[in-house]
């Protein structure tokens, strides 16, 4: 990809904005990195929340595998180095959020080191990439929540998040414009997705974005930077990017600093503005955690994580143009979201078993059909493909009476609706209603002949030289057949008898 | 190094404990009293040497992933977790309202 | 009948289980001690005369069925207020948890209960065990129930931090008690008082459920009258807990079957650099006592070198300190404890003003020390720098044990002082730990074991200090002591 163009032009000429993200992922486990209690979403206020999590006087904590697990898996994802020793630090500091009055995280010795990710601006051209640096992913506790409106005078502390296991991904300032931003928070989660180290809800807060921004002439230093905090979506990550860039140009502009400081965004108006509860002390006095052990990792451990790695997107994007002969577009389509490759694997799995075929024989179709069709369809009902009443297996049922000539691509398109209101099987259906085609080439030749025969002078031009009216032809004899006439048979014999 | 007023009173608020002037002219001999006597640490050549980070040879276990599976180290008991607080509210512990 | 308050942990615990005399019988006696003392001596935050009674009711019981009593069974004893008893008051001696009632037990002291001992009270201590003298509790000072022989009547410090503990045990207000010690908070109280204490190797006991003061040293331990009964209850105290990740996981030997006074084949050494200048005569001449009986006892004693010994103490109140202040940040009075909210204060308000109203003069000036040294700019020249020294410190040991099996050295540098003597000076305060940090940074087992009495008629101890994990090396070498000592001095009862 070349360099990002994306410019602001200000009034003294152009800025170029340079952006790093750290986001937190929530890691996906039963239970809390450092205590046995759960972390579904939604619990009432404090009932996930142990002796530990409220740190209790002479609680200690215990560390979590799966938790260590997946943060490895997921350094693995992006070929990031995996220290095998690493350890847990204190980030100490006073919040109502925060019980033990410290943050246990990795500072001095993260469990993943260096990696990278690749991300594309243009969906029709997949490999034209960018690769963003990842510095680290380190492991550590998520806060509580804090309450403001629910009191006139007290804020109210509920503690079900604290300590929850995070990843915090921390990438490299290589993003130069918002949608390079958000394309990388995208591929991200699905890279999260596909690895499963985090569910990716960005709008139950599983993933959060510090936003980190600054501005400079192109090919100069880079300027002072301002941290926006837990920006939740896509969206809401290229509108702090584009705001905050351009109040830094304005503030640039006028003839003042910036302030390197932490932000807030708010999603209503877009903007971003200062955090006055975080202006104080950013001496965090970083410490090894006394009450943990260096975390030690041998090769068993990381073999399994290795070892139980799926796919990835990038893998499965240049499998399914290579060896499924699938456009660019339409494979990056089917692997943006490892629900639809799952689901795209299994109806290519049944359609093929259904038409007696090779998986690749059917893919193209099999790609089209979900990707146009069912897509659209689901769309319009307002539902998604988990919610799909059309399953993989019935939608291969349907895709092969399609490979097998039974039906029309057209009849498909009717049996597909009626699919989708009663659920029903492609077959039933096309029985009922009687959209069976007819492939037969003893019963199309005589329907051809009986065409060619009241319509002699046609033939006559057509053999002339008039090619057009073979359409002509082709429509006499489906309308003889009502239009149940295999289009390919009926075209070969047509061909075959005007030559 | 020796520590002034200024940075005791820095230091104060970055432990969050509030000291009166007072306090703060008596804790500065104090401290640099301190502060200069562990400073002779400064003569021992620690070239090559690790920072302490295990007193005695153990590795770090893990734990399995499993909810509440020792009630001392999980979660259910909102009772017991709020039981000491000085204002727990509706199931919340409550604070003086802070503005983000 | 015998006064069943001058029987230390084995006697009751062979004497219940023989019929000789009940449980209850001397859970009874042992209250009717803690009650009448407790106002001259200030040892207890707590006295908890039902539970003990409860506990020697259900041994008791037990007994009458047939069954096989606890390794602590029918014997009560004191809880350091540094331990979590669910539905007990824990203070740590501060202000700041003051009515703070925990909903759970820490796990040492529920292996106490299940092991059949029964809790009396709970131990005065130093704040945050925060002291070596218990005059920083916010439950006033501990008196030691000795006296000087000057015909003077000036209150003398118990030591501490477990003050409360020592004091306890050597007025016969308890047979033992527990204890806990981060540079030497077992030993030199128990030196102070007259009785013994071992802390065990970093790991052996569970530190679930103790107030923290300094994770990476804090370790409890029994405080006793004889080796034999601290044998007994470290028995009772130790084992691998899976809720403390510095836990060992290693089984609990048996130190009471395994005690034998001959140390023939055993080699003791004698550290070169804890001859300090200016030791007491006292102390030197006890010291050469203490080879010459443990020589007696058969073991070969040789010289050792422990050459950053002058560097452990500053280490200590570099690294104590460190993670002390970041411990202690969760008393923030939002989810137990005091809270001081001023009129119109916010939250970091409210933080500053309970952390100031709730926390005693000494644990804010550790707690600021440690602040500063981890603060920015300064991690480095401090914590880093005290932590290598650390790591030298436990080479020094490891080196020395290539050479000998235990160390012997005193437990303190003086006898007990009085009170309020040294509590203006901070330094001088801390200097009483000199010879007790080293191994409590090393991790190292070490116990103290009274060994004779000063001219003043206040007893003195000698200190044994053994490899990791042999704290079978540690309990002979004290047995040794012990048995050549003879020493059978007790506090006049003057309360
Ligand atoms: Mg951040
Ligand atoms: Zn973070």
């Amino acid at each position: 990809m070349a360099d990002s163009t994306y410019r602001i032009q200000g009034a003294t000429g152009d800025w170029e904005v340079v952006i790093g993200l750290e986001v937190h992922a929530q890691v996906t486990s039963n239970s809390k990195l450092f205590s046995g209690s759960a972390t579904a979403f939604g619990a009432e206020p404090n009932s996930q929340v142990s002796l530990v999590d409220a740190a209790m006087p002479g609680m200690l904590p215990v560390l979590n595998r799966e938790c260590i697990r997946q943060a490895v898996r997921t350094g693995m994802a992006i070929e990031a180095q995996i220290n095998k020793w690493s350890r847990f630090d204190r980030k100490n500091y006073f919040y109502a959020d925060l019980p033990q009055g410290y943050q246990i995280s990795q500072l001095y010795h993260p469990l993943v080191g260096e990696g990278s990710i690749e991300i594309a601006l243009d969906d029709k051209n997949p490999e034209d990439t960018k690769t963003i640096g990842i510095e680290r992913i380190h492991v550590e506790q998520d806060a509580g929540k804090l309450m403001h409106d629910q009191h006139p005078t007290m804020s109210y502390v509920d503690l079900n998040r604290s300590g929850v296991a995070l990843m915090e991904i921390v990438s490299r300032p290589d993003m130069r414009s918002p949608a390079e931003a958000g394309a990388y928070v995208s591929k991200l989660r699905t890279i999260l997705r596909y690895v499963g180290s985090c569910d990716g809800n960005m709008d139950q807060g599983s993933m959060r974005c510090d936003v980190n921004v600054s501005v400079r002439r192109p090919g100069e230093e880079f300027g002072t930077r301002t941290e926006t905090k837990n920006v939740n979506s896509v969206r809401f990550v290229m509108q702090a990017i584009e705001h905050e860039a351009n109040r830094q140009v304005d503030v640039l502009e006028s003839g003042g600093k910036i302030v390197q400081e932490t932000r807030l965004f708010d999603p209503t108006s877009g903007t971003t503005r200062s955090m006055r509860s975080k202006e104080d002390a950013h001496d965090y006095r970083y410490f090894p955690d006394p009450d943990l052990l260096p975390l030690e990792l041998d090769d068993a451990f990381l073999e399994e994580c290795r070892a139980s790695l799926p796919e990835l997107p990038d893998a499965k994007r240049h499998r399914y143009e290579n060896e499924l002969g699938l456009s660019p577009y339409n494979a990056g389509v089917l692997t943006a979201e490892v629900e639809t490759a799952r689901w795209f694997e299994r109806l290519l799995a049944e359609t093929a078993k259904a038409a007696g075929k090779q998986p690749a024989e059917v893919a193209k179709q099999a790609a089209n059909w979900l990707i146009s069709e069912l897509f659209g369809a689901l769309n319009k009902l307002g539902t998604s493909l988990e919610e799909s009443p059309v399953t993989p297996e019935k939608g291969g049922d349907l895709l092969a009476l399609i490979a097998k000539g039974t039906i029309s691509g057209s009849a498909a398109k009717q049996v597909l609706e009626i699919m989708l209101e009663t659920g029903e099987d492609a077959g039933v259906i096309v029985e009922r209603e009687g959209l069976k085609q007819e492939s037969d080439t003893g019963a199309i030749e005589a329907e051809v002949d009986k065409v060619l025969a009241a319509n002699a002078d046609k033939v006559e031009q057509y053999k002339a030289g008039k090619e057009a009216l073979f359409g002509f032809f082709v429509g006499q004899t489906m309308k003889a057949m009502k239009g149940k006439g295999n289009p390919q048979v009926v075209n070969e014999i047509l061909k075959a008898k005007l030559a | 190094m020796s520590v002034d007023t200024a940075t005791v009173a820095k230091i104060a608020s970055l432990a969050r404990i509030k000291v009166s002037e007072q306090e703060l002219e008596a804790m500065v001999p104090e401290l640099n009293g301190i502060l200069a006597w562990v400073e002779q640490l400064g003569e021992v050549d620690v070239t090559g040497v690790e920072p302490m980070t295990a007193v005695i040879p153990n590795k770090l276990r893990l734990r399995d992933d499993v909810i509440d599976a020792d009630p001392l180290t999980g979660g259910n008991r909102r009772d017991a977790v709020l039981a000491n607080a000085p204002a727990a509210e509706h199931g919340f512990f409550g604070v003086p309202k802070v503005i983000e | 009948m015998t006064d069943l308050t001058e029987l230390g942990v084995a006697q009751i615990r062979d004497g219940v289980a023989g019929g000789e005399f009940t449980a209850v019988e001397v859970a009874e006696a042992f209250n009717a001690n803690v009650a009448a003392a407790q106002d001259a001596l200030n040892a207890f935050i707590v006295t908890t005369p039902d539970a003990a009674i409860d506990a020697a009711k259900a041994t008791d019981a037990k007994r009458a069925k047939g069954e096989a009593l606890g390794k602590m069974g029918g014997v009560p004893i004191g809880m350091k207020d540094l331990f979590a008893t669910r539905g007990v008051q824990t203070t740590a001696a501060s202000h700041i948890l003051e009515g703070f009632r925990p909903e759970y037990e820490s796990t040492v002291s529920q292996k106490l209960w299940d092991a059949g001992a029964g809790m009396l009270g709970k131990l005065n201590l130093d704040q945050f065990a925060m002291g070596s003298s218990n005059e920083t509790s916010y439950f006033g000072n501990v008196i030691s129930p000795w006296r000087r022989n000057d015909g003077g009547n000036a209150a003398l410090a118990p030591g501490g931090s477990s003050g409360g503990s020592s004091a306890a045990v050597s007025a016969r207000l308890c047979p033992a008690a527990t204890g806990t010690d981060t540079g030497g908070s077992i030993r030199q109280p128990a030196a102070f008082t007259g009785i013994t204490g071992i802390k065990p190797t970093y790991g052996r006991c569970s530190r679930w459920g103790i107030v923290a003061f300094a994770s990476s040293l804090d370790q409890a331990g029994p405080m006793a009258r004889d080796t034999r009964d601290c044998a007994i209850m470290l028995e009772a105290m130790a084992g691998f807990d899976p809720k403390d990740s510095t836990s060992l996981d290693m089984p609990v030997p048996q130190w009471e079957a395994g005690l034998s006074a001959d140390l023939k084949g055993k080699k003791v050494g004698i550290p070169r650099e804890y001859s300090m200048d200016g030791m007491d005569a006292e102390i030197a001449a006890l010291w050469d006592q203490g080879v010459a009986w443990l020589k007696d006892a058969g073991a070969e004693v040789v010289e050792i070198s422990l050459p950053h010994t002058k560097y452990a103490l500053p280490a200590y109140y570099i690294i104590a300190p460190a993670e002390a202040s970041s411990n202690l940040a969760r008393y923030d009075g939002v989810r137990y404890g005091l809270r001081d909210l001023p009129d119109g204060a916010n939250l970091q308000d409210m933080y500053a003003a309970t952390r100031a109203a709730g926390f005693g003069a000494e644990v804010k000036r550790r707690i600021l020390i440690g602040t500063y040294v981890l603060s920015a700019g300064f991690y480095d020249a401090y914590y880093t720098q005290a932590q290598k020294v650390r790591t030298l410190i436990s080479q020094d040991f490891a080196k020395a044990f290539e050479e000998c099996d235990v160390i012997l050295a005193p437990t303190t540098p003086t006898a007990s002082f009085a009170l309020g003597e040294k509590s203006d000076d901070p330094l001088s305060m801390y200097l009483n730990d000199v010879f007790s940090v080293p191994a409590s940074l090393a991790g190292l087992p070490a116990m103290s074991v009274p060994a004779g009495i000063n001219r003043e008629g206040l007893p003195l101890g000698l200190q044994v200090i053994g490899k990791a994990f042999d704290e079978q090396g540690v309990l002979n070498a004290g047995l040794a002591i012990e048995q050549r000592a003879g020493f059978t001095a007790k506090p006049a009862k003057w309360w």
